[in-house]
């Protein structure tokens, strides 16, 4: 198959899954804003890590030319899809593993559970994957009476408290190290009852917990963080040895990675491989990295398989103002450093990508229409520092516009008469339209002045613009514009004319 | 239609307005002229920071410097393939501590799981990141012996040190089994906090040999 599109343009098909959010974000801002503790939590953790990225990026001379080639590198890898693809699967198929493609999450979950199946067994241990999470594969798992056990710390706090991941990184990082202990002390089976809050003793608590599971596991389910199309290699990128320890001793590795994670080839590590540990955990390298190619006879699992998954991609990849949010590598450095994530925690976004990529991310694996995913690409204030953060410079705040004009304009065809934004933008468009339009309209200023009366404040507006008022007062127009008062005051000299031609 | 077929030709019609990505440039560094004694120096920095322990030895001093971080292990297991001259001073005629992991021979994981320490060798290493690769060649063993035991010492010879990843790559055989180790297992997962010591190896001892 070529690149050369030949046939009928096909819709896009959106994703399903974890992505579809059931409260709109301001409402669910709202009700988390309420949880003080929470707040204090990651106030401390986002401004912990902030310094520790600063450091660590600061030490590099080049990163600004790490940055232009990790986003060059995606880009060329998006615009050559078909083609990796196949190489991959070429190379992973020649070295013994075995390539399952699967068009959404319920195809994913098929897939994993009859491999499980396969292997006569009912539990599985699993290393953190944000593709996994995305298609529910635990919660189809139980269903079909397999238990999966998370090992990442963070994601077993998570998975022991009943609870939902706030961060794609450290999804428990909503909780201090006194929760995680009385989390621990009620659901970890034998559990020293004298643990106390040492994030050091939590760590080992851990260990004790995960350790036979992982020496008698039969199967693993893990992500990916690169596939090498040149070679067939797959990378997961981790800290604690749980990656290790699933990705070496079961006989059985089952491995779900979206279609969006493949690199040219090894050349591309070097880079990559700077960028993210640096940009996650503000290491300058996180404590181990596993590669594997396809089965290697006498060292780890020698059933080795590949689920790849669209889920919606494609549909982003289609968008051609948006498809670069596909580039992102998941190293969370946009959601460390943004103002809205950090007061209101990462379940107000209600989808398994949370923060600055997840509010662009979710609507365009769904679809600007599905349910309130609309309302994610307001949960930002456009500050760019997420832009500034991002290490394969993802312009997160122009596709967040972008995104917000796909949904007025969805929301256009549903109803008849021109909305109340849609007058005041035209009005908006004639106003700025010429410099005369302009002037008529600032020669009502004082009327504004008018309006605001003796204390000098308009403090409710009519209509939609009521929304801005609600918390804030606008301050009186000044009784003349610029432009009047600068005619008034500067008599043009000689430069400024120059100029002005 | 195939899931496969279906996935690419949704792909295609993706990009049908046919984007022309720049080429990737490579302005970054790839070459380092640091001499030996600052990359080591810079090396051991590092790992310091990882608070993975470091000696700095000549080759004459490396058999009695095993030796001496074995000395606590009730038992260590090394692959078929490590330098028998390594371990004179550490395994005196045929020490009962030792295991020996080989193809054909290989310890099981409960045997793994009670062996103290393991000692291997290593492919290449990174000073700029403190990053140890192994690539399972006989030296190193598959990568089971190097993860269940608790306490790993791990051998790298100065000759195999590079300052910077790119120069690192072209030295590795990315279809190996590699795994690349910055110290020892740690998490930040609890208040992005690092603490060292959770799955993996919760020590780490690296013996960094001149002359080899």
């Amino acid at each position: 198959m070529s690149n050369v599109f030949m046939g009928m343009p096909s819709l896009p098909v959106f994703g399903d899954g974890n992505l579809h959010i059931d409260e709109p974000f301001p409402a669910a801002a709202h009700r988390e804003l309420g949880n003080t503790q929470m707040r204090a939590n990651l106030r401390h953790a986002t401004h912990t890590i902030r310094d520790k990225r600063l450091k660590v990026v600061g030490e590099l001379p080049d990163w600004e030319e790490l940055r232009d080639a990790g986003a060059a590198t995606k880009n060329l890898v998006m615009a050559n899809l078909p083609a990796l693809l196949e190489e991959f699967e070429k190379n992973f198929t020649a070295r013994g593993g075995i390539i399952h493609w699967a068009r959404d999450a319920d195809e994913a979950n098929r897939i994993v559970s009859d491999l499980i199946k396969e292997q006569d067994t009912d539990e599985v241990v699993k290393v953190k994957s944000m593709a996994t999470q995305e298609i529910g594969l635990n919660e189809y798992l139980e269903e079909q009476g397999i238990s999966a056990f998370e090992t990442d710390l963070a994601e077993l706090i998570v998975q022991l408290g009943h609870d939902k991941p706030s961060h794609i990184l450290v999804p428990a990082i909503h909780k201090n190290r006194s929760e995680v202990r009385d989390i621990f002390l009620a659901e970890m089976p034998n559990v020293d009852p004298n643990l106390t809050d040492e994030p050091r003793l939590l760590a080992m608590a851990a260990r004790e917990h995960l350790r036979r599971k992982f020496l008698s596991a039969k199967v693993a389910v893990s992500g990916a963080n690169f596939a090498l199309a040149d070679s067939g290699t797959l990378a997961v990128v981790e800290s604690e040895g749980n990656g290790r320890m699933c990705l070496t001793l079961p006989e059985t590795l089952i491995t779900v990675m979206g279609i969006e994670k493949l690199l040219p080839g090894k050349e591309d590590l070097e880079v990559f491989m700077q960028l993210l540990p640096r940009s996650s955990t503000g290491e300058r390298m996180n404590p181990y990295t596993s590669l594997w190619t396809g089965v290697t006879e006498g060292d780890g699992p020698q059933n080795v398989h590949l689920v790849m998954l669209d889920n919606g991609r494609t549909a982003a990849l289609a968008d051609k103002y948006g498809r670069t949010a596909l580039n992102c590598i998941r190293c969370s450095a946009c959601m460390n450093v943004c103002p809205v994530y950090e007061r209101t925690g990462g379940h107000a976004y209600g989808s398994t990508y949370p923060g600055p990529i997840g509010a662009i991310l979710t609507p365009l694996l769904t679809g600007i229409k599905s349910e309130e995913n609309s309302s994610l690409p307001y949960a930002s204030s456009l500050c760019g520092a997420c832009f500034d953060a991002c290490p394969v410079k993802i312009n997160i705040p122009e596709i967040l516009v972008h995104l917000r004009g796909e949904d007025v304009d969805s929301k256009r065809g549903e109803k008849k008469l021109p909305s109340q934004m849609d007058l005041m933008m035209k009005g908006a468009q004639w106003a700025f339209s010429s410099g005369k339009h302009l002037g008529l309209l600032e020669k009502g200023l004082p009327l504004g002045k008018l309006a605001a009366g003796r204390d000098k404040k308009i403090k409710r507006l009519p209509g939609i613009a009521a929304g801005w008022t609600r918390s804030r007062d606008i301050p009186a127009p000044p009784t003349q514009s610029f432009r009047d008062w600068w005619k008034k005051d500067h008599r043009p000299a000689a430069a400024t004319t120059e100029q002005e031609k | 239609m195939s899931a496969k077929e279906e996935i690419l030709s949704r792909i295609t019609s993706a990009l049908r307005d046919a984007p022309t990505p720049e080429p990737i440039p490579r302005e970054y560094r790839t070459t380092s002229d640091m001499p030996l004694a600052e990359l080591i120096e810079l090396l051991v920095d590092r790992l310091e920071d990882y608070k993975a322990h470091v000696d700095v030895v000549d080759s004459a001093q490396l058999s009695a410097t095993i030796a001496d971080r074995l000395k606590d292990a009730t038992s260590f297991v090394v692959p078929h393939g490590i330098d028998e001259t390594w371990l004179a001073d550490a395994t005196p005629d045929g020490d009962a501590r030792r295991r020996t992991d080989a193809p054909g021979a290989v310890l099981g994981i409960p045997e793994l799981d009670s062996t103290d320490a393991v000692l291997t060798s290593s492919a290449v290493s990174i000073a700029e990141s403190g990053t140890i690769v192994l690539d399972g060649t006989p030296d190193q063993g598959r990568r089971a012996i190097s993860l269940v035991p608790d306490h790993h010492v791990c051998v790298v010879p100065a000759s195999t040190i590079v300052r910077l990843l790119p120069e690192a790559l072209p030295r590795m055989d990315i279809t190996r089994p590699l795994t690349w180790i910055s110290g020892p297992s740690a998490t930040s997962d609890i208040e992005l906090e690092r603490v060292e010591g959770v799955h993996g190896p919760r020590r780490l001892d690296v013996i960094i040999v001149k002359g080899l």
